[in-house]
Parts: C-alpha cells; sequence; structure tokens
C-alpha cells in the first residue's frame, strides 16, 4: 500500500496524476461555489443588527481560514522537503505560496470593506486584522527570496528554513497580537460549542469554506504541474511528454 | 581569512569563544560602520518629534513605540555585515570545514554581533527616553525589554542574512524577510513600557521576552547553521 502510494513523489508519476485529480477538484468547487452563493445571497436570512452587508462573510471567513491553513500545510511541505529532500515537496509549497497569499490578501480585502459600513472604518490596527497583513508579508517574502535565488535547489532549501522559521512566529504573532484584543469579533464557530448562527448561514459558510478548499487544490494542483514541468524540462519524462502531446 | 588556520579550537565553548574573540576583533577594526548604527539609531528616533508632533504628553505616549522602531531598523542596518564578508573572501567556508561544530561557530559570530551592535544601543536607549521623557522606571524597563529582545533580533536576522547571501537584492530583501519575523518581539518590548508607564507592570512581557530569548539562542544556532549550509551549497 504504502509503496504504490509512494511512487507518487516521483514527478514523472505524480504529473498524470494531478492532471486527472485537477478537473475533479475544479468542479467540485465550482458547484460547491454556486451552491454556497446560493444559500448565502438568496436563502441565508437578513442578520438583524448588521442587515446585508454580513453576507461578505460567506467569501470573508473561508479565505481567512484558508489563508492561515495553506500557511501550515506549506510548512508541512518545506519541513519534508527539508528532511526527506524530496523534490515534489519543494514544489508543492512552491505552488501553494501564491494561492496563500491571495487568500490573505481576500481576506484583507474583504474585511476592509465589511469593516467601513459596520465598524465605521475600512482598516483598525486589530489582532486578527494585523495578523493577517503579516502572514500576507511572510507570504511575499517566501515568494521574493524564491525570485531572488537563481538555483533551484538552493532556493527549496533556503525557502523551506524561512517557510519553518514563520510557522513558529505564527501563533506567536496570532497570540501576541491578542493582548491588544480590539475590534474584530471573537470566534463565531467553534468545534465545541453550538453554532450561535443560523442554520442557513452556516450551511452557506461550510459550502464556501469547501469551495475554497478545493479550489486551492485543484490551483495548486494546476500550478505545480507548471512547476515541474519548468524545473525538469531536460529530463526524460518532459521530454516523452512533449514527444506525446505534438502528435495528438 | 588569517586568523582562522592558526586558531586552536577546542569543544563547543572554545569554538564559541574563538569565533566570537575573531568577529569582535574584526568589528573594533571597522569602528566608524558601528558608529553609523547608533548614530542611526538616535537619527530615526529624533525625526519622530519632526514629523509627528513636539507635544510632550504626545512624545511620552509613543517613545517606547519610536524607541523599539529605532533599534529594529538600526539592527536591520548590521545585519548584512554578519556573514557577507565573511562568505565574499571565503572565510565562511574555512569555518563550514573547521573540525568545530558549525552551531556554536555561528553562536559566535552572533554573540559578537550582539555585543557590537546590540549592546551599545541598549546603553545608548535611556538618552532616547530622556529625550522622550520617559519617567526614571519606564527609562529603566526600556533599557530591559531592549537587552532581552535585541538578541532575539540578532538571530532571526542571523538565519535570514544567511539565507540572502549571494541572492539578488539581498540587502533590501533581508529587510523585507526579518521585519514580519520582528513583530513579536517589537509588540512586547514596547508593550513592556506602555504597561510599565499604565501602572500594570511589565513583568508579563519581559518574562514573555525572555522565553523568546532562551528559544532563540535554543534553536537559532541549528537554524542558522543550516542557512549557513544552504547558502555554501
Amino acid at each position: 500500500m504504502t509503496g504504490s502510494f509512494l511512487q507518487f513523489a516521483s514527478p514523472a508519476r505524480f504529473y498524470p496524476l494531478a492532471g486527472r485529480m485537477i478537473p475533479w477538484f475544479g468542479w467540485a468547487s465550482a458547484v460547491l461555489a454556486i451552491a454556497g452563493l446560493y444559500v448565502g445571497f438568496f436563502v441565508a436570512p437578513t442578520d438583524w443588527q448588521q442587515g446585508e452587508s454580513y453576507r461578505i462573510i460567506f467569501i470573508h471567513v473561508p479565505a481567512a481560514w484558508m489563508a492561515m491553513f495553506i500557511y501550515l500545510v506549506m510548512a508541512f511541505w518545506c519541513a519534508l522537503s527539508l528532511v526527506l529532500n524530496t523534490r515534489l515537496s519543494a514544489m508543492m509549497a512552491q505552488a501553494l505560496a501564491p494561492t496563500g497569499a491571495m487568500f490573505a490578501f481576500v481576506s484583507l480585502w474583504t474585511g476592509a470593506f465589511w469593516g467601513r459600513p459596520t465598524w465605521g472604518t475600512y482598516w483598525v490596527w486589530d489582532a486578527r486584522l494585523t495578523s493577517t497583513l503579516i502572514l500576507l508579508f511572510l507570504y511575499l517574502g517566501f515568494i521574493a527570496l524564491r525570485a531572488a535565488i537563481d538555483d533551484p535547489r538552493r532556493a527549496d532549501r533556503a525557502t523551506a528554513l524561512l517557510a519553518l522559521v514563520g510557522v513558529v512566529n505564527v501563533p506567536i504573532i496570532y497570540f501576541s497580537v491578542q493582548w491588544w484584543n480590539t475590534l474584530h469579533q471573537g470566534a463565531t464557530i467553534s468545534m465545541t460549542a453550538a453554532p450561535k448562527m443560523a442554520a442557513t448561514m452556516l450551511t452557506a459558510m461550510l459550502l464556501m469554506t469547501f469551495s475554497a478548499w478545493f479550489y486551492s487544490i485543484a490551483v495548486a494542483l494546476h500550478r505545480v504541474r507548471s512547476v515541474m514541468i519548468e524545473r525538469e524540462a531536460l529530463t526524460d519524462w518532459v521530454g516523452e511528454l512533449r514527444r506525446a502531446e505534438g502528435r495528438q | 581569512m588569517a586568523a582562522v588556520r592558526e586558531a586552536p579550537i577546542f569543544g563547543v565553548v572554545g569554538a564559541v569563544l574563538w569565533a566570537c574573540r575573531r568577529d569582535l576583533k574584526l568589528a573594533a577594526q571597522s569602528r566608524a560602520e558601528l558608529a553609523v548604527v547608533l548614530l542611526f539609531f538616535l537619527l530615526v528616533a529624533s525625526l519622530f518629534p519632526l514629523a509627528v508632533s513636539p507635544d510632550p504628553n504626545l512624545l511620552r505616549a509613543i517613545a517606547a513605540g519610536i524607541a523599539w522602531v529605532a533599534a529594529l531598523l538600526a539592527t536591520l542596518l548590521g545585519l548584512p555585515r554578519l556573514f557577507a564578508a565573511d562568505w565574499a573572501d571565503g572565510t565562511l567556508e574555512q569555518i563550514l570545514l573547521a573540525p568545530a561544530p558549525l552551531p556554536a561557530l555561528v553562536a559566535g559570530k552572533v554573540l559578537a554581533h550582539w555585543l557590537a551592535t546590540g549592546l551599545p544601543l541598549v546603553a545608548l536607549s535611556p538618552l532616547a527616553g530622556l529625550q522622550f521623557g520617559l519617567p526614571a522606571d519606564a527609562i529603566g524597563v526600556l533599557v530591559a525589554s531592549l537587552a532581552l529582545g535585541t538578541p532575539i533580533l540578532s538571530w532571526l536576522g542571523a538565519v535570514t542574512a544567511a539565507l540572502t547571501l549571494g541572492a539578488r537584492g539581498g540587502a533590501s530583501l533581508l529587510a523585507l524577510l526579518v521585519l514580519p519575523l520582528a513583530v513579536p518581539v517589537l509588540i512586547f518590548g514596547a508593550g513592556s513600557v506602555e504597561a510599565q508607564v499604565a501602572g500594570l507592570g511589565a513583568g508579563a512581557h519581559l518574562s514573555l521576552l525572555g522565553a523568546g530569548l532562551i528559544l532563540a539562542w535554543v534553536f537559532g544556532p541549528f537554524a542558522a547553521a543550516l542557512a549557513v549550509r544552504i547558502a555554501h551549497e
């Protein structure tokens, strides 16, 4: 079982598998997004306190979750790449970073537009907001360091170490900025407590979360395929691939 | 370069002391560069009254933040010199090949770097505190927070400085990488002085900085040694 699974650590074997998985995750993401947006915008009730503006939640919260989660996944691949020295893990980390940065940006952007009607300001130096901003800078630093190093193997190892130093800092940043605890509301969804929001709102948010999740997987797989082709351009399997596609 | 071959290196402590002494000797030869770091610290701190307002109450309120931001930027200024010169003239390669453990040698270099730039900043910080009219006990907390915090900055900086060796636009990239990582140190450092001024006591903040300092000295040498190895592949 493990032997047959680990074969996909080889880019040559993973490339076709990723190609087969992308449509599944892509379509699942699209269907869930349509369902989530429909429930969120047409079925879910108007909030008694915030009116219609709260509906930004259906994009804002999944984006904020994904921004944090993708950093952890990226750091996991980075740790694997440093310890086991596997090519594919570094490529996965490289493929995840832009999507994570995008979600961090989306969560800040939608948060600003939500903050204006509800708090009366686009931006406050609040714990959650500041830690997300710093997360965005960590992603950008990761991407910039890779872009600044010419040798891809060295770039793999350097960015992996940076991501691991960063991941140590993520909880510290998260908790240190909580000390100023100001405007952002506390967590509404908890694993241990009963939901504090209407069931339809929760349904829409979970649909959107899974949509964002599948979108990230599809995009990361697509990007990792491009990275593989770019970095292994001179290997046999890419050559065969090129010949096979030329014939079609 | 010259000092590498003749040095007898015995064990971990010997390696730390040897690397520290060597870098301090080199630092003593370029005192002007160190003076620039300190002048930069005072200059940045002096810009705030000009840019924000000379109102004493306002300045007293933001004094801790200003001193900490100025110290962070001044530390940044000295970071490229930590490894760049050794890397350029091949000394770093000799250090990698030395029969002593690399984390110990790197720890000695970082210790020397802190003694040459961080410690003078700590010693100079009461001056900035006086400029902004901080009360004496708050100045004491400022000095203590900088004494605990600047070595953490040196360690974070050492890892990133090694990672950016040979990278395009190394020095400016270094700022982009270090500053987000330094945010917790900044928050607790400036927070300790604010808590003291507010009458809450700085104990909690200083304890957290102390914990960070211990973590930095435990994991820093290994992370920085790994970064140096990566830079030299």
